[in-house]
């Protein structure tokens, strides 16, 4: 098998890949033909109006959402094939959400030695080991005997990051991550995030943040509608949108800033 | 008014009725347990995506709820022996203590479920648990905690309702009463004694109940 050798940066198969994945709630279409192809070490930053499918989309490729047609292959598994392969996606893909979800009953740490344990196999002292060291890297390791609701969101959500990051991911989804957080602690989240970024990690992150898609995005994707309309290097996508349901969305939320 | 209290005969009986005492909560801690397993698998069982087994659970827990428990020990303990099955008096008591209790409990527990918030599932299937892990370690504990007071009250009601089973001869303190009024005819001695004993009964589970909260489920919480 000879790879196209026209982008040999890509030459490897692609961690993500999504083809024509088509879903509807009922009979409202939530995505259009979705094609994605996500490298391993890329950061990508989806965005657009609320109700355009950003979240939708990510959520398809932890099978979360199911769709109709169309398919999605993540790390050369496609749960088309075997639908028992969405367990070992699931292992393979980490995700933050918006509202944190930790598990409320569980210290910081049983937070994030839950999965390993019950989903890897892990040993309980090398789960541990595993779990102060990202709690560390997320500079939260001296709360890891709290309960979730002992800690500020920003906490939280860090905890998230590193319970997610435990189960050592190859891709790592961020669903509006700083959406629910006080503004004072929007900050201490993305620089974790930039932290991850700069360390390799694979990133699909679904934000309005554009100072974090300017600073880590390889590539901005904008959404409106279920359809991806553009796709650029982030410099290009902010200097000069194409689309203009993308140039009405930067003059709205640049507005502000 | 010719009736002089003579409290001498619960005196005598004593050790009778802290014998039935013991039966009572015997009863009822079995009951309670059989009850809390069918509570939980019944949820679970609710919320299956088989169809039949769904409908199986509704009928269920429609039929338990909508007969008096009075004929569901009766159903067990006299028909279906004709059936070919015999059990005996306390087995009988614990099963229809059991499937009464765990009819309620799985309706109460599942309020409980749905007042989990969805994220909470969302974020075990994410992390790669199964379904029914994620029920079991993400969702059961806070969804327990959600409904605890009802779910007690309910127990403490089945414990209550262990009376009843004093009609299939089950040994336990109602029955053990009954015998020593019918020898001794002191019903109000008698029957005084007991409610207290049945107070006392219940006034030690809740404070066992009360115990187990702080133990497991005190986390903080918004």
């Amino acid at each position: 098998m000879t790879p196209p050798s026209s982008h040999p940066a890509h030459t490897e198969q692609p961690l993500i890949l999504m083809e024509a994945v088509e879903k509807w709630y009922g009979s409202f279409q939530a995505l259009k033909s979705v094609n994605l192809s996500v490298s391993k070490g890329e950061k990508i930053v989806l965005c657009g109006p609320s109700g355009s499918g950003k979240s939708t989309l990510i959520r398809c490729i932890n099978h979360l959402e199911v769709y109709q047609k169309g398919r999605i292959v993540v790390d050369g598994i496609s749960v088309a094939d075997n639908p028992k392969a969405i367990d070992i996606v699931r292992q393979e893909v980490g995700m933050v959400f918006q509202g944190f979800n930790l598990f409320p009953h569980m210290t910081v740490l049983q937070n994030c030695m839950l999965a390993p344990i019950r989903v890897r196999g892990t040993g309980k002292a090398e789960a541990e080991a595993t779990a102060r060291q990202y709690l560390d890297r997320v500079h939260i390791g001296n709360q890891a005997d709290k309960f979730p609701a002992q800690l500020s969101g920003g906490q939280q959500q860090r905890v998230a990051i590193a319970r997610a990051l435990c189960m050592q991911p190859k891709v790592m989804l961020f669903d509006e991550p700083t959406s629910a957080l006080d503004p004072e602690m929007v900050k201490e989240v993305l620089d974790t995030m930039i932290g991850l970024a700069q360390d390799g990690m694979t990133m699909i992150c679904v934000t309005h943040e554009m100072g974090f898609a300017r600073q880590v995005a390889d590539r901005v994707i904008f959404m409106a509608e279920g359809e991806i309309l553009e796709e650029a290097a982030p410099d290009t996508f902010f200097r000069s949108p194409s689309h203009p349901r993308a140039k009405q969305f930067l003059g709205e939320i640049l507005a502000h800033h | 008014m010719g009736y002089e209290l003579d409290f001498s005969v619960v005196w005598e009986h004593l050790p009778e009725l802290l014998w039935g005492c013991l039966g009572t909560l015997g009863l009822a801690l079995s009951g309670m347990t059989l009850a809390m397993i069918i509570g939980v698998l019944g949820v679970f069982a609710r919320g299956s995506n088989m169809a039949w087994l769904r409908r199986l659970v509704i009928a269920f827990i429609e039929v338990i709820r909508n007969t008096p428990f009075l004929v569901q020990i009766f159903f067990l303990y006299f028909a279906l022996p004709s059936m070919g099955l015999k059990l005996n008096p306390t087995v009988t008591a614990i099963i229809a203590l059991g499937l009464n209790g765990g009819a309620y409990a799985i309706e109460i527990i599942r309020g409980g479920v749905q007042s989990i918030h969805k994220g909470q599932v969302e974020a075990g299937l994410a992390l790669g648990l199964h379904k029914t892990q994620v029920f079991r370690l993400i969702v059961l504990k806070p969804a327990i905690r959600a409904i605890y007071p009802s779910l007690t009250g309910q127990f403490i009601m089945l414990t209550l309702t262990s009376s009843i089973c004093t009609s299939v001869a089950a040994y336990e303190l109602t029955s053990v009463a009954q015998r020593i009024e019918s020898d001794t005819f002191r019903s109000f001695e008698v029957y005084f004694t007991v409610t207290l004993m049945y107070l006392a009964i219940s006034w030690m589970l809740m404070t066992a109940f009360a115990a187990i909260s702080r133990q497991y489920f005190s986390y903080p919480t918004r």
